[in-house]
């Protein structure tokens, strides 16, 4: 009996992938316990919840477990109906939503972490692409904000926002930790004042971590990759 | 009149699973099928982000990326539903399909087609282990991914039909109904149910094309 609606949402600080479910939990006011994971000693209820890939996040509700924070928040917009709605309601619609999210978590997501861990010439050419990855989003985000200047709240935050604002949300940090900016009015201004829209909402200024703690663990990636790349 | 087109390339299984769908849901459609080393104006114009297939196109829209062409096809056209209704059902459906979509996961897959030596003999047994997780996690004791009925799930398996094909050219059975008494079941029925049975590459055409591709990829690794 105490199973019934409880939410629990094993994550760990520093996973996007975590961040996006709770940004979808907290957006619904979904009330949930977190739990937070130490991916290098994993919990046995981790270990039985997600056996396949036996990664975070994995959102527990009544008791049944899910993977994968795609699956995640379609299941949360399925199943708490309330405002806001994450996906919208029109099939078409709905699809370049999937499409593009689709495409921030593979592509760009993929293009950071290559930049990230790459020096010299190699990250002169993995920052090239990820610009130029930047860019086809740039595009395809015209579409819907049509008059260009994204206006976010609450309300109408969707998944789209939560795919940008868990990737490149702290792109200050990460511009800082690479080198090289790669967000700016100029360049993206779409990109820029969607990211800026988003980050002023006390919701996600709330759930962002520590800015030195974030820098902190950027540099250790970078640092633990260019060593072992060179060794 | 519906008007809708599918841009494919035989024999991809994800082009395949889109013309499964429409047609299980009984939707009109005009396939035409792309040569991606010549790929049409049409396949740039509806899919200017990755150039690939497949693409639905409707009303002029079009979209792309199979697992998102499938739940709008879900969506648009809910008579014979591919998707249970109960939201966790649901989620579970969509992992098992990502799952077989993540190209991490599927790595070895390739690797079996067209790998040598020790590499092939790494992805005969990563191979082996992704269809056990299939076997016993995803299929159990249903007679399809998707229940009693085929689902989308099924439609993302769908690779595994023809999977047969590939291990005749490298010479590896490792789908056999012995290790695999399911999922060795399941495309039996698979490939007997009528929708599908009328919608399923060829098996001699398969051969000469996957033993091209697969000399191809052996050619370009020798130089």
């Amino acid at each position: 009996m105490e199973e019934e609606n409880k939410v629990t949402l094993h994550g760990t600080w520093f996973s996007p992938y975590a961040k996006r479910v709770e940004l979808a939990l907290k957006l619904k006011g979904i009330p949930f316990e977190y739990v937070e994971e130490d991916l290098k000693n994993k919990s046995p209820l981790l270990l039985k919840y997600n056996p396949v890939y036996k990664k975070v996040p994995v959102l527990v509700h009544n008791g049944k477990p899910i993977a994968e924070s795609f699956c995640i928040i379609e299941y949360i917009d399925e199943t708490w109906k309330n405002s806001p709605q994450l996906l919208p309601e029109d099939p078409y619609k709905r699809a370049k939503v999937r499409f593009w999210s689709s495409f921030i978590h593979q592509q760009l997501y993929e293009a950071m972490l290559t930049v990230m861990k790459a020096a010299g010439e190699a990250q002169g050419k993995a920052i090239k692409e990820l610009l130029e990855k930047l860019q086809v989003l740039e595009e395809g985000m015209k579409d819907f904000f049509p008059n260009g200047t994204p206006s976010i709240s609450n309300r109408n935050m969707g998944i789209l926002e939560i795919m940008i604002c868990s990737l490149l949300g702290p792109y200050k940090l990460q511009e800082e930790v690479i080198g090289i900016k790669i967000i700016g009015p100029e360049k993206t201004p779409l990109i820029f004042s969607w990211l800026t829209a988003i980050n002023e909402l006390p919701l996600v200024k709330e759930l962002a971590p520590p800015q030195d703690k974030t820098v902190a663990l950027l540099k250790f990636v970078r640092e633990n990759a260019l060593k072992s790349s060179s060794a | 009149m519906e008007e809708v087109k599918v841009l494919g390339s035989w024999p991809s299984p994800y082009g395949y699973r889109v013309q499964w769908a429409l047609e299980l849901k009984g939707v009109e459609y005009e396939y035409i099928d792309e040569d991606l080393f010549n790929k049409s104006d049409m396949l740039l114009k509806y899919n200017p982000v990755h150039k690939k297939i497949p693409v639905l196109v409707r009303h002029g829209k079009s979209i792309a990326e199979s697992a998102v062409i499938l739940e709008y096809i879900e969506e648009t056209w809910p008579q014979n539903p591919l998707l249970p209704k109960d939201p966790y059902e649901r989620a579970m459906a969509r992992f098992w399909i990502n799952f077989v979509d993540n190209k991490d996961k599927a790595a070895p897959i390739v690797t079996f087609f067209i790998g040598v030596g020790e590499e092939h003999k790494k992805a005969t047994e990563e191979t082996k282990e992704l269809l056990k997780i299939l076997e016993e996690q995803a299929l159990g004791e249903k007679k399809y991914f998707g229940g009693d009925e085929i689902g989308m799930v099924d439609l993302a398996m769908g690779w595994m039909a023809y999977f047969g094909v590939i291990e005749e050219i490298v010479d590896v059975k490792i789908l056999d109904a012995e290790s695999f008494p399911r999922l060795h079941a399941w495309i039996q029925n698979f490939r007997a149910h009528p929708v599908i049975k009328s919608n399923l590459p060829d098996h001699d055409k398969l051969l000469v094309s996957y033993t091209q591709k697969r000399q191809m990829f052996l050619g370009s690794t020798t130089t």
